[in-house]
């Protein structure tokens, strides 16, 4: 299966909330209302000055989630989807704490709680369907299709209209690249998208101090053993010669 | 006067009755309720003052067991044999307490072994979650010669001490990966993270600090058990470790130097915002106080003067330990965050169990006694700084 994306257009989304809805329903969630993302609203549209803005998990392509997540409850998938496990998570909520677009959501008032984000629809991908949230999105202002294809979609559309869009597809390089790519007309910091993540995947920079271990349990080690053997050879050596001392003075004294 | 003392020690064990059934309520409102109920955590800061508190302090707070450990065993310097045990017991308590704490904390305690089977090497708290397990383990070896002794277990005890070096150096290394990962946990978050304390080097400075700290608490937990336990003072070896921490801090200041002018953020120190007057106040006491108090002679052969050194640097430790999980994050998660009632009583509860525990401990077994094959070394009653300096140099 080739990695997929999802391109969304914010010129043309005009809030009618459609995937926010089919979202619900396709997932068997609560029917609320719901502004922001949570543990039961994988997609919203929220409302940024005269900009609709869908947010939802942004199927990162070196995902920080599933780097951080110390029983490896998240996976990404060959088609590009970030997926949880609730039956490894232990709850520690470090994927929540370290994901820079701080997707993914908590069951607080739950005795056994789940984290809960988007799924990319991974179940109707499988078999050739569009998530849910695209299908219903009556505008076009949400695609799916081919990573390659949707990227260059979206590099087509910019190039179609550079007065219109900003020369930045969001997602394209942010921490590495994500599934989900964003076009717009203004430019991305000025409707709430963090625009100082940087290009580096975050994992990176974990794992530049966890390759450290084997050298430091490896150095220290040796170290603390070399140590150990000079400084009770030291105390030997002390020893034997206060011995000798004492037993030459018993010599003279005799 | 010794009614004043009765009625103080009373005071204190009412108010550890009341903490622990407040904190016990708390308890149970999580369990039932879910964390929502009992904390102010939220999607968008889903770690607070159990992760920063509980774990990251009581982490660090433990680290005087392996220094002395290190101390004793690995450069032989027996002398600090008479206070190595408390140390220990510290560092042992100190790790269940860890551990109580993450069992509240995580969603799913239950499901705490997962991790024992479920590997994620790339993940920092997979190797946390290995370090807690295994040096928990050094610990409790570590102590248990104490309990043998008690229990006049000699085979064990054989056993126990002929495998002392290698577990000490198990210790000492198991320690300084916790330490330091504690650190790197936050090396994943460079945009939430302030800059004052985001650097490359946070599994370097959370390992120094540690390490510094470990040796201000042995200073303080003998001068109050000291006084609480009516024993000795083993003056002369703390004002050894007093010479050791202000150089000990002198290098994290250095490198801290290094490090802003490496990322260039000393022009943040003139932003006026709440990170701002926090670092400050954080370097005071975690830094410049402590460091000055000691380098001075007078101050470090007080006992007072060794314990308010002491005592500023654990509250600069704290502050550090506190602005990195959480004033240092606030700003980046576009989020504030001020702990429950219930979080601070929990909290609460979990250093109360440790001061129990401890005195349970001191109570029943050889802590403060020296061991039988312990060397000698009883210091007589020092009356001048000329006697002092000669014993501390001895």
């Amino acid at each position: 299966m080739k990695k997929k994306a999802l391109l969304i257009d914010i010129t043309k989304c005009v809030g009618c909330q459609q995937c926010a809805i089919a979202c619900k329903e396709q997932n068997n969630l609560p029917d609320i209302e719901e502004t922001k993302l949570s543990a039961t609203a994988y997609t919203v549209v929220e409302e940024r000055g005269e900009h609709y803005v869908r947010r939802l998990c942004m199927h990162c392509n070196e995902p920080t989630c599933v780097s951080v997540c110390p029983v490896g409850a998240f996976e990404k998938t060959p088609e590009g989807a970030v997926l949880y496990d609730e039956y490894k998570c232990i709850g520690c909520r470090y994927c929540m704490m370290a994901c820079p677009f701080q997707v993914p959501r908590y069951e607080w008032y739950s005795t056994t709680p789940r984290v809960q984000k988007c799924r990319m629809c991974i179940e109707r991908v499988r078999d050739g369907k569009v998530p849910a949230c695209v299908q219903a999105c009556e505008t076009g202002a949400s695609q799916f299709g081919e990573y390659y294809q949707m990227l260059q979609i979206a590099h087509q559309t910019i190039k179609a209209e550079p007065d219109k869009y900003v020369n930045h597809i969001y997602g394209e390089k942010e921490v590495g690249g994500t599934s989900v790519l964003y076009i717009s007309d203004v430019p991305f910091e000025k409707i709430g998208f963090k625009t100082n993540l940087g290009t580096v995947p975050l994992p990176e920079y974990t794992w530049k101090a966890l390759s450290k271990i084997p050298s430091v349990v490896l150095v220290g080690g040796t170290l603390l053993y070399g140590i150990w053997w000079i400084t009770s050879r030291r105390k030997e050596v002390i020893e034997y010669e206060r011995k000798l001392k004492e037993q030459k003075n018993e010599e003279e004294e005799g | 006067m010794k009614n004043s003392f009765l009625s103080k020690l009373t005071f204190w064990k009412g108010f550890a009755i009341i903490v622990l059934i407040i904190a016990a309520y708390a308890v149970f409102v999580r369990f039932t309720n879910g964390l929502g109920a009992a904390t102010n955590l939220k999607d968008e800061f889903p770690w607070g003052l159990w992760i920063g508190f509980d774990i990251l302090c009581g982490v660090g707070l433990a680290a005087g067991g392996f220094t002395l450990c290190g101390i004793v065993y690995i450069f032989n310097i027996k002398s600090f044999k008479p206070i190595i045990r408390p140390a220990v017991l510290t560092a042992f308590l100190g790790y269940l307490l860890v551990i109580a704490a993450l069992l509240i904390d995580l969603g799913r305690p239950y499901r705490i072994w997962h991790a024992i089977i479920m590997w994620n090497p790339k993940s920092v708290m997979f190797e946390v979650a290995w370090c807690v397990m295994l040096y928990t383990t050094v610990l409790a070896l570590e102590f248990s010669p104490a309990v043998f002794e008690k229990l006049k277990w000699n085979f064990p005890l054989k056993i126990i001490k002929s495998i002392t070096i290698p577990l000490v150096i198990l210790g000492v290394i198991l320690s300084t990966l916790h330490q330091s990962s504690l650190g790197s946990l936050y090396l994943i978050v460079p945009n939430k993270l302030y800059a004052f304390w985001y650097s490359s080097l946070l599994p370097v400075f959370f390992f120094l600090s540690a390490l510094t700290i470990g040796f201000a608490m042995v200073i303080i937990e003998s001068y109050l058990s000291s006084r609480a336990f009516n024993k000795q003072l083993e003056l002369p070896l703390l004002i050894r470790l007093g010479q050791v921490i202000p150089i000990l801090l002198l290098i994290q200041l250095v490198i801290k130097v290094i490090d802003f002018a490496d990322r260039g953020v000393f022009n943040l120190l003139l932003v006026p915002r709440t990170e701002t007057y926090l670092f400050y106040i954080e370097m005071l006491f975690a830094i410049f106080i402590p460091m000055f108090m000691l380098f001075s002679k007078k101050i470090r052969y007080s006992r007072a003067g060794l314990f308010y050194a002491s005592l500023f640097a654990v509250l600069g430790f704290i502050l550090n330990r506190m602005n990195v999980s959480i004033t240092g994050m606030e700003a980046g998660s576009g989020t504030t965050y001020t702990p429950h009632w219930m979080e601070y009583f929990i909290t609460l509860g979990i250093v109360t169990l440790g001061f129990i525990a401890f005195s349970y401990a001191v109570k029943y077994l050889n802590v403060f006694e020296k061991s039988p094959e312990a060397e000698v070394t009883e210091s007589p009653v020092v009356t001048s700084v000329k006697q002092l300096e000669i014993q501390v140099n001895k």
